[in-house]
């Protein structure tokens, strides 16, 4: 279509007015966070911290317990790679394997797609506790390890892949997990690159399931634990804000270096 | 003997491989599903939890219980306030900003887009927490930007309906980016053949807009409009996170209503029935989507 100048300069100011109200909160997150705890109730408040300070973070670190968040955060994505692994193992099947019963379980993965997760939780909590799981790291990463979404899309994406190249390695002597290891895997990099990315952001953001199963503050993740400091801290809204910050700020880093697979990872998931 | 062997042999891959997904989908999604149902029929609660033997069977009293609870009702109507106002919101936001940002496929309006997407993927608490504080009576930007319109202050989370409101604009500023994408792919799918026959009919701008766009983004409205009202069926970080269901439960969702049941009080039975109920909901609403989506526009 062509471009008129004119309406182009009136949709580009609508839309920068839309994108001002999309980032102010964070630029307001980000600023605060700088701040000394006094100058947050300043009025008229102050766009540039007139004391900048970093206690706020320092704070984080050494009076709560960021490390300990930090850490087990870490420990659940790790582990939620590992079941993207799974995922991917079951879509390879899934997709390129004859064998009885295919259709039905695949059914069956689907059919976990509509159960909400206040359906789960409770019986999944009660179960965890007969297993003496609740309050563990195993009981916090084992329920959200393996999701009928990832395998879906990994089954889309490797039926895709020709059946020729699996039966040339096959000729030529390869195992079956030696296969998957070496052509299934590097053949499936963006499907596997936009669920990585998908994965690290969901044991990122993980609230829900770590508030029911975890009592003890050792097993915190990030998450729960600015929801705790939120809680002791209500009125200190600087230490409120770097904590947000410290939450917000390496996602939108990643998001900065994947966004070209964060567009395609939403247009995948959405319309198919 | 030797056929058991040979049948092994021959599809023990693809059962190694579906194994361990098959297995814990099982555990932790199928047989919850029954497990929440027997015992949304039982009194089990805390003390049940350490003995089992004063769990007992109650038949629907939990479910009887549930629906005469007012604050239940509430967390209902509350959830139907929240997809009454909330869905419609959340469709003309994010396809405005798609056909906006549709408009041009120059360096700014990529990096326009970047900005619109980036609420969409950050933590909801964190973002929660920075709300809360925009929202503040007294000490947030918006009041202040209020004040300096010379504009009375508004009770952003303590007044009743502001509160379901204030919620709502979060909601539908995380919503927007992710829901934008999908008009985008649905908006550069659209065949350019359409657009060069009606310019050639001396359609305008307009014209082409209700005419072609709208009616072939079709799908994706649908779409969006049906994960919209799922999502919001679950509504649960940000009342949990700024208003704890209050003011006088007028916040209150249905499933932060399951969780302090749940969680908070111990009456688990109690709100296994209500997770029911819930789920009853949320299934109708995806059959409804199966159904309907038959019916969408082909081109």
């Amino acid at each position: 279509m062509k471009e008129n100048r004119k309406e182009k300069v009136w949709i580009v100011l609508l839309l920068l007015i839309g994108a001002a109200a999309m980032v102010l909160p964070f630029l307001w997150m980000v600023v605060t966070s700088f701040k000394p705890e006094s100058e947050v109730f300043n009025i008229p408040p102050t766009l540039i911290p007139k004391h900048p300070t970093l206690g706020n973070y320092i704070e984080l670190f050494q009076k709560m317990n960021f490390v300990v968040y930090l850490k087990n955060t870490f420990v659940i994505a790790i582990f939620s790679f590992l079941g993207l692994f799974l995922n991917a193992l079951a879509g390879y099947a899934f997709a390129k394997f004859q064998f009885p019963g295919k259709e039905k379980l695949f059914y069956l993965v689907l059919a976990t797609m509509m159960i909400p997760g206040q359906v789960t939780m409770i019986p999944v909590y009660l179960m965890l506790n007969e297993m003496g799981l609740t309050n563990t790291m195993a009981g916090i990463i084992l329920p959200g390890l393996v999701g009928a979404f990832g395998i879906f899309l990994f089954r889309q994406f490797m039926a895709t892949i020709p059946t020729e190249l699996i039966e040339a390695a096959r000729l030529d002597g390869a195992g079956e997990f030696r296969i998957f290891w070496q052509i299934i895997l590097p053949e499936s990099k963006p499907v596997l690159a936009v669920q990585s990315i998908f994965t690290f952001i969901g044991a990122w953001n993980s609230f829900l399931w770590p508030l029911i199963v975890a009592n003890d503050e050792r097993l915190y993740t990030l998450s729960v634990g600015l929801a705790l400091l939120k809680g002791q801290h209500g009125g200190n809204f600087a230490l409120q804000m770097a904590g947000s910050a410290f939450l917000v700020i390496p996602i939108i880093i990643v998001f900065l270096f994947f966004q070209k697979y964060f567009v395609k990872g939403i247009t995948i998931s959405g319309m198919k | 003997m030797g056929n058991v062997i040979k049948w092994i042999n021959k599809y023990k891959y693809p059962y190694l491989f579906i194994a361990p997904t098959i297995v814990l989908l099982l555990i932790f999604m199928i047989l919850p599903i029954l497990v929440s149902l027997i015992i949304s029929f039982t009194n089990i609660d805390l003390a049940g939890l350490a003995n089992w033997t004063t769990i007992q069977f109650v038949g629907l009293k939990n479910y009887t219980n549930i629906v005469s609870d007012s604050a239940f009702r509430q967390s209902i109507l509350n959830t139907l306030f929240y997809v009454v106002v909330g869905v419609p919101l959340v469709i003309l936001f994010s396809m405005a900003a798609a056909i906006l940002l549709d408009y041009s496929k120059s360096m700014i309006f990529k990096l326009l887009r970047l900005f619109y997407y980036m609420p969409s993927i950050t933590n909801s608490i964190a973002v929660a927490v920075v709300w809360g504080w925009i929202y503040n009576s007294n000490y947030g930007l918006l009041n202040y930007f209020l004040s300096l319109a010379g504009l009375p202050a508004v009770q952003w989370l303590s007044h009743p309906i502001w509160a379901k409101l204030s919620l709502i604009i979060l909601a539908l500023w995380k919503a927007i980016g992710a829901n934008m994408i999908i008009f985008l792919a649905a908006l550069q799918g659209i065949p350019k053949v359409y657009y060069e026959a009606a310019e050639i009919d001396g359609a305008s701008k307009w014209q082409k807009l209700m005419y072609i766009k709208i009616p072939l983004m079709g799908h994706a409205i649908f779409f969006v409009a049906i994960t919209t009202i799922i999502g919001w069926l679950q509504f649960f970080d940000e009342p949990f996170m700024m208003t704890g269901g209050g003011p006088l439960n007028s916040t209150l969702s249905i499933a932060l209503y399951v969780y302090q049941n749940g969680f908070q009080l111990g009456f688990f039975g109690y709100a296994a029935a209500g997770s029911f109920i819930l789920f009853v909901l949320i299934i109708t609403v995806t059959f409804l989507q199966f159904k309907l989506s038959k019916k969408g526009i082909e081109y």
